[in-house]
């Protein structure tokens, strides 16, 4: 029951001495299987190395052997916690690859959708990471709320967690009935919701001592290492795709992009906590008119998009996910290479650890919000 | 009765019979202690607990101990085996030795010892070996780290405590807890509203003693390192368990008894009766609290899914109707039993009340980091406990000496002493970053 | 009184043993955990002579204190030397003659005082309320000297501190 630890220890007087300690890949709070090497100066830390790789199922390979329909409920199995982000930007990438454009009414649903599936992301984040710094309560509160999501997505598409809810051209499935009242049920209790966990948290000394001053970043680092997201939020550079590079129906709706000057993990909770605020609003608004019309554009049952080669990204809950295909004409895809925002991200990681106690690494991790799904595929 | 018993031996009978009672009821109460716990924190996380095991499960904690006997002892291969196997023993022995000096009612204590609250403090410090003892038994490094910081952070903060406990023991007077609570009596006023201060500080001292949330970082599973426990499984873990909450009940019955005044009932020397009768209001709230809970578990019953869960919660029902009946009986015996019944009553009520705090706490706020932890013993809570028990013992020559009301020397020094307090928890967040860099450079 | 010889009985067994445990062992952290027991037993006798407050200082103190200090260090700085070492030095032959001889030397002066050694009740002696007693005494007639003395330990915490601060 020692969770995976090795330890080479350079003499036999504790704490003199560097040693490696070695964290994962089984253990409660990697979030997955991630190993962390840990170079230890008594308690803090000097340098780190994640290894990866234990989740890798070789799905852009797979991409190379599927059609591009086919290919689509394994974009899910990547991130999998935010499953129809995936799916988004899978089929907008491909139908950029095609020349064609989903329809209207289908472009507001799945704003609807994402930005639902967005707040069950960062609850989700929300809780586990509650949970690594020791509080045990909110992780049931945030669960809650990501049932009532989950059960929007299950009677929407018949599955909670890999929903493949996007059809390359639109979607598959009408909104069911009652699927406007469901979403505005939810916001308006969300708004309370929210604020319940700003009170157990937000001021509380003990969450404030933990999280303010670990894993600190800046906006210059961030932008070096290509970390996007609410990690480049948090370091004070407003950017998101959905401002910059407007896809599915964000231009049409007003929403704020909370950014915060410091970059520790304070600053990131709070950033995210206001972007779930802001993904309530776009849902609001985008749920008081879906516009009528076709749910699927005219992309015909066999695709086989021109030679050429795409990138389209999107702002995941996590960061910048995008999509580069290479097309050589056939129905399936010469080349899928997905930059996954949680690979990216993780990168960040060493230059937060540095210098860090080892109490605050897991912080730390929690902090970056990474899926292994993503960050091996 | 008591020409039976040969006088030689006559004086250790009773103390004999409360040791037994108190071994055999211990690990009982401290399973039912668990299940509070499950409960409590299920219903401040939205959910419902053990239901399965007993009617909403009742009979868990009995389900849980029958399932650490029977598993297999395993001990590690290169682990020190007298250690190892002395080291939960430790633990337990001083966690019920502590029983013998509390006093659950005027007259259920096995010993009334002159220096009675100095020997549980003791004795309950020596549970520091059961916790190094095991870490070191454990043969791993880490193990063996994460046990002396534990040790580390229990020494710090039973200094505080202890301090937060002599600014009760001024107005006491005297070490007997029997004194004290007389004490608390005779001044018609229970401690913590003299000394409210001080029993915040021994409140936060104690939870960090029994290394419960917020400090339970030596016993976290997310954390890096792993605990002393790690190597223990089945009955020689349940020991540990059992000596934590033993320690749980211990503190709550210190606290009880030096600030919540012991087996007093609230407002113990109004006499206010109901006419026509001699029955005084608070005097029939332990009959009333039983017969609810008893009409409770009539209540649930029916709606209960299994025919046995059904039967178990009429029987839990019926037991809570003898002891409503039990308190009202009291009432009508001699008042030395009407004392003992009742006080033993209120006092498991307030030890109930102080260990509820602690499972409030423990649900609700994150765990602190192990430097901030003993930044938070060492550079607050003990500056503010010496300052406590300065302003206690100025309010007292106050009072002696200069003559002043007891009420008012009492409330000036305890809002000199909260002054001090405000400023000394603003100081202690600056400095954080400083220390910081002080750290790297040298 | 029955009860009372068999108790002192009990804690004189204990801490002879204790001792003799301790001295004998060659793991060291087994040392330190008789050296408790003799402690403790120890402080049983003195229950016994009804010096409560000794009693309780000594297992606040000498165990929860001082020992715990030597288990820390002993832990932190993992002592298996001895468990390497060859426990008896070529000396031993004339240290046996030697412990004889003192063995012998304490014999023959209990024997001699063997009228004298009883089981005195010591409640004539001792204080009814010994902590009262203490206090009065320390904080009243020899205040001084225990000024004096927590200086000194003052001065010793406040030395300890710096040098480990400065390690750091």
């Amino acid at each position: 029951m020692t969770n995976g630890h090795t330890t080479e220890v350079t003499t036999t007087v504790l704490g003199a001495d560097e040693i490696i300690l070695n964290m994962g890949p089984q253990h409660p709070s990697t979030h997955g299987v991630l190993r962390v090497k840990l170079k230890l100066d008594g308690e803090r830390v000097v340098d780190s190395e994640c290894i990866i790789g234990y989740l890798h199922r070789g799905v852009e390979k797979i991409a190379e052997h599927r059609s591009y329909q086919q290919f689509a409920p394994y974009v899910d199995r990547m991130d999998y916690v935010a499953a129809v982000s995936n799916g988004l930007g899978y089929c907008e990438a491909v139908e950029k690859l095609l020349g064609t454009e989903a329809p209207p009414r289908a472009k507001v649903v799945r704003t609807i959708l994402t930005e639902l599936q967005r707040i069950a992301s960062h609850l989700l984040w929300l809780g586990t990471h509650a949970l690594d710094i020791g509080a045990l309560t909110p992780v049931f509160y945030c669960f809650r709320e990501r049932e009532e999501i989950l059960k929007v997505f299950e009677k929407y598409c018949g599955a909670r967690l890999t929903t493949h809810a996007f059809r390359i051209g639109g979607l598959q499935y009408e909104t069911y009935d009652g699927f406007e009242e469901d979403v505005k049920r939810f916001c308006h209790d969300f708004e309370h919701r929210v604020d319940e966990y700003e009170t157990l948290l937000t001021e509380n000394r003990i969450w404030v001592g933990r999280t303010k001053g670990v894993g600190v970043i800046s906006a210059e680092d961030c932008i070096a290492l290509g970390v996007t997201g609410p990690v480049l939020r948090a370091s004070g550079l407003k950017w998101d795709l959905r401002k910059a590079m407007p896809y599915a129906a964000y231009d049409q709706y007003e929403f704020e992009i909370p950014t915060r000057p410091t970059g520790d993990t304070y600053d990131r909770y709070i950033v995210r906590m206001e972007e779930m605020r802001q993904s309530r609003r776009i849902c609001l608004q985008a749920v008081e008119n879906i516009p009528s019309g076709p749910i699927l554009g005219k992309v015909g049952k066999v695709l086989k998009p021109p030679p050429g080669e795409v990138y389209h990204s999107i702002e995941a809950p996590k960061g910048e996910l995008g999509y580069y295909i290479v097309s050589d004409g056939t129905t399936q895809p010469y080349r899928v290479r997905v930059r996954p925002p949680s690979f990216i991200n993780l990168q960040a990681f060493r230059k937060m650890a540095q210098g860090a106690l080892v109490a605050d690494v897991v912080a730390i991790i929690g902090t970056i919000d990474i899926v292994l799904g993503e960050v091996d595929r | 009765m008591g020409h039976l018993i040969p006088s030689s031996i006559a004086p250790y009978v009773l103390p004999v019979v409360y040791a037994v009672v108190i071994v055999a009821v211990l690990p009982l109460l401290a399973g039912y202690i668990v299940l509070l716990e499950r409960k409590v924190m299920a219903d401040m996380q939205a959910r419902l607990g053990p239901m399965r095991v007993g009617p909403h499960g009742l009979l868990q904690p009995i389900a849980d101990a029958l399932k650490l006997l029977i598993k297999e002892d395993i001990i590690p291969a290169n682990a020190d085996k007298l250690m190892f196997w002395l080291a939960p023993l430790v633990s337990v022995t001083m966690a019920l030795l502590a029983y013998a000096a509390l006093p659950i009612g005027p007259s259920f204590q096995i010993a009334d010892l002159n220096v009675g609250l100095l020997f549980i403090l003791g004795i309950s410090s020596l549970g520091i070996y059961g916790i190094v003892l095991g870490g070191w038994a454990s043969n791993s490094h880490y193990s063996l780290l994460g046990a002396l910081r534990s040790a580390a952070q229990l020494v710090s903060y039973e200094t505080a405590a202890g301090l937060g406990l002599v600014s009760a023991l001024l107005l006491a007077g005297s070490l007997s807890m029997k004194e004290i609570v007389q004490a608390q009596y005779d001044q018609g006023t229970w401690f913590i509203f003299s000394v409210p201060v001080g029993f915040f500080i021994y409140m936060v001292g104690s939870i960090a003693e029994t290394n419960r949330a917020p400090f339970d970082l030596p016993e976290a599973e997310s954390e890096l390192v792993a605990g002393y426990m790690t190597e223990y499984s089945g009955f020689r873990w349940s020991l540990y368990f059992l000596a934590e909450y033993a320690n749980m009940i211990i503190v709550a019955g210190i606290a009880t008894t030096l600030f919540l005044g012991g087996w007093l009932r609230p407002f113990a020397r109004w006499h206010d009766h109901f006419p026509g009768t001699s029955l005084e209001f608070f005097d029939v709230i332990p009959s009333l609290v039983f017969l609810a809970a008893a009409a409770y578990c009539f209540y649930l019953a029916p709606k209960q899914p299994v025919q046995i869960q059904k039967a178990v919660m009429a029987a839990f029902g019926g037991a809570c109707l003898l002891l409503a009946g039990a308190m009202a009986a009291a009432l009508l015996a001699s008042p030395e039993v009407m004392a003992g019944v009742h006080g033993a009553f209120w006092f498991m009520a307030k030890v109930v009340a102080y260990l509820y705090a602690f499972l409030w706490f423990r649900f609700t706020f994150p765990r602190y980091r192990f430097d901030q932890l003993m930044r938070l013993g060492w550079r607050f809570l003990i500056p503010l406990a010496l300052v406590n028990v300065i302003s206690i013992g100025i309010a007292i020559v106050l009072k002696q000496s200069l003559g002043w009301i007891p009420f008012w020397a009492m409330l000036v020094m305890n809002i000199v002493t909260l002054g001090v307090a405000a400023w000394l928890a603003t100081e202690g967040d600056k400095p954080e970053a400083a220390l910081q860099t002080a750290d790297t450079e040298s | 009184m029955i009860l009372n010889q068999v108790l002192f009985y009990f804690f004189a067994l204990l801490a002879v043993g204790s001792a003799i445990l301790m001295v004998t062992r060659r793991n060291i952290i087994h040392g330190a955990v008789f050296l408790i027991s003799t402690l403790l037993a120890t402080a049983g006798i003195f229950l016994q002579l009804q010096a409560e407050f000794l009693f309780v200082v000594q297992i606040i103190l000498y165990v929860g204190g001082i020992m715990v200090l030597f288990v820390f260090v002993i832990m932190l700085v993992n002592l298996d030397v001895a468990l390497r070492q060859i426990q008896f030095n070529r000396q031993k032959y004339l240290a046996a003659v030697l412990a004889l001889v003192l063995a012998a030397q304490v014999g023959f002066a209990l024997w001699v005082a063997r009228a004298g050694l009883n089981l005195s009740n010591p409640s004539d002696k001792m204080p009814a309320r010994n902590t009262e007693a203490i206090g009065d005494a320390i904080f009243q007639r020899y205040m001084l000297p225990f000024e004096i003395a927590s200086v000194l330990l003052l001065v010793a915490m406040i030395g300890a501190v710096v040098m480990a601060k400065r390690r750091v």
